[in-house]
């Protein structure tokens, strides 16, 4: 990557000002998560209301970075790392975007459950080892887009599977839960929910760091690792 | 989704500079420059001012030899006879019938539109009336320029549009049937939308003859090539698919060129 700047320094500006705003809303998105999960443990109805005004300003944020993006293609022409950079960000801020709807998903369920009155929830400790889990993927995923660091991003990558067996982990104890007591089914739904949140979060930070690698690299990742190749009529292979 | 691009040994060769080094008396202008030249492609050539890319355009057809204390030293090897087009042999009218240029200025002779296409022609000894009237109708219909003049061949040249004239220029390339078109930088004095009717002109003209083509603008570059060659200081710096160059060169000094760090 070249570190040198731009004969234009208003197109390093307009550059550095969307790598910012995407670091700004990663941030944002982040709280988001970490408000969501401390009001599953907490039961505390402001801060599911604060998720909820917060996911306003991640839309926002998506809907600025994606006109900053076509503003910089129309003026500038972007090639190479600056192309896949743009390319890349485009990418990023829609995982964020939908990061965040996760964190609303998350802070809804919640509720649902302490409106039900329910003071124990089951599982929650997982469900929050599992959050925290998520959360410091994303923040990772932020710093090496930062840094533009492919090495850490391809190791992000590759512990996503520790987010999926959790989740895979809270089901299957639900399940042997609600089958005792089926009176709980409601609430081990909602768990469910959340915990798929949480899953699909860590999911989003997976599709970021492949962007990260494409961005340094230059390379295409997505679907290359432990999906099945998937062939344009949609069937399996 | 781009199509998957054709392994390059798969590809045929049109030509091939091989060890090609120039010299402007004392200055030396083209280091050491090994190219491929694809048959029925467009290669563009991009690089700063003064990087050499006209002067390796211009050796194709020899032009350098029409100045007293130019050099050339390598070979441009042109494909299927394998004739080196630099050997004094070789003679200098003949290279430049097998390859045609164009030049950055429309450039067309103070005569009518007929007469221009057909010049080239009676050089080549062709006279009889109506081989010539088909043959400039070919050329003129090769250049996407017939529906507009076919019924003022006999009007003046210079009495066309800019992009008139220069469709008329490569009418008049074309007409002696060339096996590669040289552009040198062909759409920096016209408009937008001539420029873009030359552009939508290479990309026909490539089913037929190879192409090679200057251009100060890349975007240019990335939109009508297939292959680019990024040249500095009379040295080629990096040549592959146009794809590749502008979303993923492999040399940074490209990179920085590219995307506008240069300097």
């Amino acid at each position: 990557m070249p570190h040198s700047e731009h004969l234009s320094k208003q197109y390093d500006s307009d550059l550095e000002d969307i790598r910012s705003r995407v670091l700004q809303m990663g941030g944002l998105v982040e709280s988001q998560i970490l408000a969501a999960i401390e009001c599953f443990a907490t039961g505390n109805y402001d801060l599911m209301a604060q998720v909820s005004d917060t996911d306003r300003r991640v839309n926002s944020y998506e809907i600025e970075i994606d006109d900053a993006c076509a503003h910089v293609i129309a003026k500038r022409q972007p090639a190479a790392s600056d192309l896949r950079l743009i390319m890349a960000v485009s990418k990023i801020v829609t995982d964020l975007e939908r990061t965040g709807d996760e964190a609303e998903k998350i802070a809804r369920m919640t509720k649902n459950i302490y409106d039900r009155g329910r003071l124990q929830i089951p599982r929650s400790a997982d469900v929050r080892h599992a959050g925290q889990l998520a959360v410091a993927m994303l923040r990772r995923v932020l710093d090496a887009m930062a840094r533009l660091d492919a090495v850490e991003a391809e190791r992000i990558i590759a512990e996503d599977v520790a987010i999926d067996d959790e989740f895979r982990g809270i089901v299957r104890q639900l399940v042997t839960f609600v089958m005792e007591d089926p009176r709980t089914i409601s609430t081990a739904l909602d768990i469910v929910w959340i915990a798929k949140a949480i899953e699909r979060i860590g999911d989003h930070a997976k599709n970021i760091a492949e962007q990260v690698i494409y961005i340094v690299h230059g390379t295409d990742v997505r679907h290359t690792a432990r999906e099945g190749h998937v062939e344009p009529d949609g069937g399996p292979q | 989704m781009a199509d998957p691009k054709p392994a390059l040994d798969s590809l045929p060769l049109k030509a091939g500079a091989h060890g090609l080094n120039f010299h402007y008396g004392d200055f030396h202008a083209l280091k050491k420059i090994d190219m491929p030249i694809y048959d029925k492609r467009v290669t563009a050539l991009i690089g700063p001012s003064g990087c050499g890319k006209s002067t390796f355009l211009r050796c194709f057809n020899r032009m350098h030899d029409l100045y007293p204390g130019n050099r050339y030293e390598g070979e441009i090897r042109l494909q299927p006879d394998n004739v080196n087009l630099l050997d004094r042999a070789v003679d200098p009218i003949e290279v430049r019938m097998r390859l045609s240029m164009v030049f950055q200025k429309p450039n067309p002779f103070p005569k009518t539109i007929f007469e221009n296409v057909a010049y080239g022609l009676r050089v080549r000894g062709l006279s009889r009336r109506a081989v010539l009237e088909e043959k400039v109708e070919e050329a003129l219909r090769g250049a996407a320029l017939w529906k507009e003049v076919k019924d003022r061949l006999h009007e003046q040249a210079f009495n066309l549009s800019g992009g008139q004239q220069q469709r008329l220029c490569i009418a008049r390339a074309l007409a002696t049937e060339p096996e590669i078109l040289l552009f040198d930088e062909p759409t920096s004095a016209l408009d937008p939308i001539a420029t873009a009717s030359i552009e939508e002109l290479i990309a026909e003209l490539k089913q037929k003859v190879t192409i090679l083509i200057v251009t100060h603008n890349m975007q240019q570059a990335a939109r009508v090539s297939d292959f680019t060659a990024y040249m500095y200081l009379g040295e080629l710096i990096e040549f592959g698919w146009t794809d590749d160059i502008f979303i993923k060169p492999n040399n940074p000094q490209t990179e920085a060129y590219i995307t506008g760090r240069f300097g």
